[in-house]
């Protein structure tokens, strides 16, 4: 390869050299900024800054606990409830629905995903949240009340606002990578089972045997958009630093907390503290995003191999 | 010989086009019937309306009358989840479950309900493999993946596992077409040993392996039946021209 002699491929070669390794640079870069900035905390917290549950600018007491319970208690609520409902539209994308329909429900999934998150927060706060306090609200109390998730005072803004916007903001990417997965396993295993004697929700199952890891990973996808979503979230959640079991109490996660927050980060111990919040999040995102990655690759060659079987 | 399938005037089709045309036949039972012909001709669509596996596929329609055991299986209420059942099939690549030997064979037992108690899943499973003549090779690894297997074995594993639910007809869609001759010698000792038990329907492209393994074979080009006779004189007098030509290498 490196023999190859014209000028002009050696140049192409430098460029698109260049290009790649500027991607390396420029994650090293925000590492090495965001580590350097937050020296002051990590220097002055230690652990402490992980575990602490109070967070007081004013007094300079920085606990980043509550935002990491947020930021992970949102997302989760969100994957509960998007889960199964991604997985029924694209199981019925897949398996069931006929050409003429399947196109324009992907179509619509595709819509859903272009839609500015400030406007799911606006939905959020004028729908949403009205809904949650005067109907949903209520009637979790009434029937679920005795449960400690749906205890407390009704406002519309909190936890589970929160997390049904974050449902509905991840629902159409684990829709749309399930159903990628879904179409890559081969027609051969779903004749298989029918010739079994299977039914339609047994040879589903076999379907979705063939697709786990892909779901999985799907899944862990939009956990990662999940914890990373900033503006929706700061609209609906009530940016309140506190650790509540109840569902209707405001909570923040750490990427809201960031949005709200940065303008006033007026010293330096403030602004560093933001900065360590800020770098635990990319770390979290970062390991979730290296999971799907894995779990798709194992799906494709699991698919590959069912092919070349 | 008692027919196990027949077949009357079955027209199919794919949307407008149309795939089969006017086709009549007996298949007897516990005998082996080659279906033979040029590409495209509908031996594999002819086949797949015997389970109605086509009605996986949107646009495709079936007209006429095919009867098993006397029941027409296109009469509006039929079952297809017991027919399907009751008419095994093996495919032309092996399509083994993502899943361990023992539980590809399981598979089918499990769905429908076959066994009393653990123990008798185990023998089913092992009298299944045994069947299919695999049971020696793969006795020791029943729990490691199915895709361990080599290509031969993987496809003595699925007629293993179409075995295990007990069917009464196996359809075999080329089932050789992908194996090394060691391996297709193999699958066609089997198929023989298999005709003891089951009425058995195997396409093929291979017209040696028709003339070795089967009692009836049927001629096919266009959609349309040209002769179906038995075995021996098909291949050494046919009744038609263009069987004779196809079969000494003129065509296709």
């Amino acid at each position: 390869m490196s023999q190859t002699g014209t000028i002009g491929d050696k140049l192409f070669r430098s460029v698109l050299l260049i290009a790649a390794a500027s991607i390396l640079v420029i994650v090293a870069a925000i590492l090495y900024m965001m580590v350097q900035n937050s020296l002051p905390t990590i220097e002055r917290f230690g652990v402490g800054f992980l575990t602490g549950r109070e967070w007081k600018p004013a007094q300079e007491e920085f606990g980043a606990l509550p935002f990491i319970y947020g930021t992970l208690a949102s997302s989760i609520i969100a994957l509960v409830l998007s889960i199964p409902i991604s997985l029924g539209v694209a199981i019925y994308m897949v398996e069931q629905a006929p050409k003429k329909l399947a196109r324009p429900i992907a179509f619509l999934i595709e819509l859903l995903a272009a839609i500015p998150s400030v406007v799911y927060g606006l939905w959020g706060i004028f729908v949403l949240a009205p809904f949650i306090r005067d109907y949903l609200g209520v009637f979790l109390q009434d029937y679920f009340g005795w449960l400690p998730f749906f205890q407390g005072r009704l406002t519309g803004i909190g936890m589970l606002t929160g997390g049904i916007i974050l449902a509905l903001m991840i629902t159409p990417i684990i829709t749309s990578v399930v159903r990628d997965v879904l179409e890559a396993v081969p027609t051969t295993q779903r004749e298989a089972a029918l010739a079994l004697g299977a039914t339609e929700w047994e040879t589903t199952r076999i379907v979705l045997g063939n697709a786990a890891s892909g779901i999985a990973g799907a899944v862990v996808l939009g956990l990662g958009r999940a914890i990373g979503e900033t503006m929706a979230i700061t609209m609906v959640i009530g940016n309140s630093a506190q650790i509540s079991i109840s569902l209707f109490e405001p909570a923040n996660t750490i990427a809201s907390l960031l949005a709200s927050n940065f303008a006033e980060a007026t010293d330096k111990i403030y602004m560093s503290a933001l900065i360590e919040i800020g770098l635990v999040l990319f770390l979290v995102t970062f390991v979730v995003n290296a999971l799907a990655k894995l779990l798709i690759l194992k799906v494709a060659s699991g698919t590959n191999s069912a092919k070349h079987a | 010989m008692q027919s196990k399938i027949s077949i009357s005037n079955l027209d199919f089709y794919y949307g407008k086009t149309q795939a089969l045309f006017d086709i009549s036949m007996e298949i007897p039972e516990r005998q082996v019937v080659a279906f033979i012909g040029p590409s495209g001709c509908g031996k594999s669509t002819f086949l797949r309306t015997l389970n109605r596996m086509n009605d996986t596929i949107p646009i495709a329609r079936a007209e006429g009358v095919v009867k098993i055991d006397g029941e027409n299986i296109y009469a509006p209420g039929t079952d297809v989840v017991a027919l399907r059942r009751k008419v095994g099939m093996v495919f032309q690549k092996s399509n083994p479950f993502p899943k361990s030997i023992f539980e590809n064979v399981a598979y089918g037992i499990r769905i429908n309900g076959l066994h009393k108690n653990k123990a008798d899943l185990q023998e089913r499973v092992e009298k299944a493999l045994r069947d299919a003549a695999l049971l020696n090779e793969v006795k020791d690894r029943l729990n490691s993946s199915a895709f361990g297997l080599s290509g031969g074995q993987q496809q003595r594993l699925c007629i293993a596992r179409a075995l295990a639910v007990q069917p009464e007809v196996i359809l075999m869609d080329e089932p050789a077409s992908a194996l090394d001759p060691i391996a297709t010698q193999k699958i066609e000792e089997l198929v023989v040993e298999l005709k003891k038990q089951y009425s058995i329907v195997i396409v093929t492209h291979n017209m040696q392996q028709a003339s070795r393994v089967s009692d009836k074979t049927a001629f096919f080009m266009l959609g349309k039946l040209i002769e179906f006779n038995p075995t021996q004189k098909m291949f050494t007098n046919p009744d038609e021209r263009l069987t004779e030509d196809y079969i000494t290498g003129r065509f296709g």
